[in-house]
């Protein structure tokens, strides 16, 4: 199997090559091998015009933003705000007043168990999250149970990696639970969850769904108002952006019922030492300096995946987790954790005769960077009986070719430990 | 074709560590013991338990483990049990520190003579100072044993 034919049958406006030249990082060798890069997952490659947008910022336009009346200010305000329209735009939100900017999307979650959690939920209600939630979406919700009396329960997943809506709506069912907070796609296995369904579940029982976008975004179009869910987080450096800025969006009547996060400038709107008062939604949950460079690099990394096409991505990307699959399982004693229908670009994996530790150096040997742990996503790891999975995951700069490599790679991994 | 693949890596993954790593020969819990530490590496999720029996002089009579992590993490409590049998405590300190050096470094030049004969046993660890991220993998077990002769209950190689 080889490229060509892929991209002609299967992806027949993806040019795969004009894709990778926008990444210059991909021209590297490493210890004088090719590079090849499966860890897109944990954090993805910068195309040139991220790069060339934040430089020239740079270089050209910068000042810190909201606040300074001089030219240079009003016109780096304006190339900042203007990420809020595009991810506006990007998710189908009704107003870009319910864009929240945040650092990532682990801030993203604790904003919400903070000012949600704290502001709007009451002690005996209870907070939902599945069994494959990274711990981002774990610990801010025990914090809270620990600091409120909010009760967290935990919705199982079968053997392949889905979601069991029997018991996920069983959970539900005593009208106790007031957020379903919940990946959109799980960062290990791959599956994508039903959202439309889960929202209208968790609607049904009177429970607001917020959804860990992290990996969804990067892989499938996210229309909020279709998906009818509430909130919905996630992060810029894995759709090709850069670090330090994430998202949060939701429903306007929302975020205006909830309490600020963190406090400090920006965040306000008028400050003495016996009251201060809020700003308006979304600069209510901004306070500080906001990640301006991000954004004006974030806005960028949108634009260019827009360019190529969330169709074009989500065929492309259908057609390498088949190749994945059907290449992986035919290594002998590898195991492939999730068997989802439903599922996206990641494949984890555990290997019979050698540790994820040492699968991962040997294919670092090879030039081929994988992640190698328990995925920040341990509950999930012991609900496989593993402490520790090997992961490949793919971004849209990805070749058959790569895949074809790891396979023939993990075989000799194999027989290196036999 | 595999040797020549992996023919830079034998300094990591020397035959003895492939050895050790798939047949550890101490990899059990002991029927008797005197004191006992869990090991945490909380960064790849590697977890050790190690038992340890005291001879009546204080010395180290014998160590099991029961490991899950990777080959070199089982191939180093193995070759750990191995080296301190006999040692007391304060010789096995004085081993751990040495063999932290040499984990780090590659070699311990100040290191003092009389552990010669166990640092050439655990010489084919060296190899992970070139892979910082393993380095913790190589310690982990002796962060437990020493925890464990402190009368301590947890030990990280963080």
């Amino acid at each position: 199997m080889n490229d060509a034919t892929h991209s002609t049958t299967l992806t027949h406006d993806f040019d795969i090559a004009r894709i990778r030249a926008d990444f210059p990082i991909l021209a590297q060798r490493i210890r004088g091998k090719k590079l090849v890069f499966l860890d897109s997952a944990a954090s993805a490659q910068k195309p040139r015009a991220v790069i060339d947008a934040m430089r020239n910022a740079m270089e050209t336009q910068y000042a810190n933003v909201h606040r300074g009346l001089h030219w240079m200010s009003e016109r780096t305000t304006d190339a900042y705000e203007a990420v809020r329209d595009a991810i506006a735009t990007l998710m189908n939100a009704r107003d870009r007043s319910e864009v929240v900017i945040t650092r990532n999307v682990t801030e993203s979650l604790n904003l919400m168990a903070h000012s949600y959690g704290r502001g709007v939920l009451q002690p005996g209600q209870a907070v939902v999250i599945s069994a494959m939630e990274h711990h981002s979406n774990i610990v801010p919700w025990q914090l809270l149970r620990d600091d409120r009396g909010i009760e967290l329960r935990v919705a199982p997943i079968s053997d392949a990696g889905e979601l069991d809506m029997d018991a996920f709506e069983a959970l539900l069912a005593d009208g106790k639970v007031g957020l379903v907070s919940m990946t959109h796609m799980s960062n290990v296995l791959g599956t994508v969850t039903p959202a439309e369904r889960i929202v209208r579940i968790a609607h049904a029982y009177g429970a607001k769904v917020l959804f860990d976008g992290a990996q969804a975004v990067v892989h499938r179009r996210i229309d909020v108002q279709a998906l009818d869910c509430d909130f919905y987080a996630w992060t810029g450096h894995k759709l090709y952006g850069p670090t330090g800025i994430g998202v949060l969006w939701g429903r306007r009547e929302l975020l205006d019922r909830m309490p600020p996060f963190l406090g400090g400038g920006e965040m306000i709107s008028s400050v003495s030492y016996e009251k201060s008062t809020w700003a308006e939604v979304p600069h209510k949950f901004e306070a500080g300096t906001p990640p301006i460079l991000e954004g004006i690099g974030l806005k960028a990394a949108i634009d260019y995946v827009q360019t190529i096409g969330y169709q074009a991505i989500a065929a492309r990307e259908a057609s390498l987790v088949d190749h994945a699959l059907a290449r992986l399982d035919a290594v002998p004693g590898v195991r492939i954790l999730g068997r989802a229908q439903d599922r996206g670009g990641v494949v984890a994996f555990a290997l019979d005769k050698a540790h994820a530790h040492d699968v991962a150096t040997l294919l670092d040997r090879q030039g081929i960077a994988v992640r190698a742990g328990h995925h920040c996503a341990e509950p999930l790891m012991h609900r496989f009986g593993l402490e520790s999975t090997a992961r490949a995951s793919f971004g849209i700069y990805t070749t058959h070719e790569e895949i074809d490599f790891l396979a023939d790679a993990l075989a000799r991994v194999r027989e290196f430990f036999t | 074709m595999t040797a020549d693949t992996f023919d830079d890596l034998r300094d990591l993954y020397q035959e003895v560590i492939l050895d050790h790593g798939r047949h550890p020969r101490h990899a059990h819990r002991l029927e008797s013991f005197d004191a006992s530490a869990k090991g945490d590496n909380p960064m790849c999720g590697d977890r050790i338990e190690v038992w340890v029996k005291l001879a009546p002089d204080g010395s180290i009579a014998d160590t099991g483990f029961d490991a899950r992590g990777c080959a070199i993490s089982v191939a180093s409590a193995d070759l750990m049990a191995e080296t301190v049998k006999g040692r007391s405590k304060a010789d096995t300190q004085a081993l751990f520190e040495a063999f932290r050096a040499m984990a780090r470094t590659g070699t311990c030049p100040a290191c003092d003579a009389a552990l010669a004969g166990p640092l050439e046993r655990l010489q084919p660890l060296a190899g992970v100072h070139e892979y910082p991220s393993r380095v913790k993998c190589a310690t982990l077990a002796w962060h437990a044993l020493i925890a464990a002769l402190a009368g301590g209950k947890e030990a990280t190689s963080e």
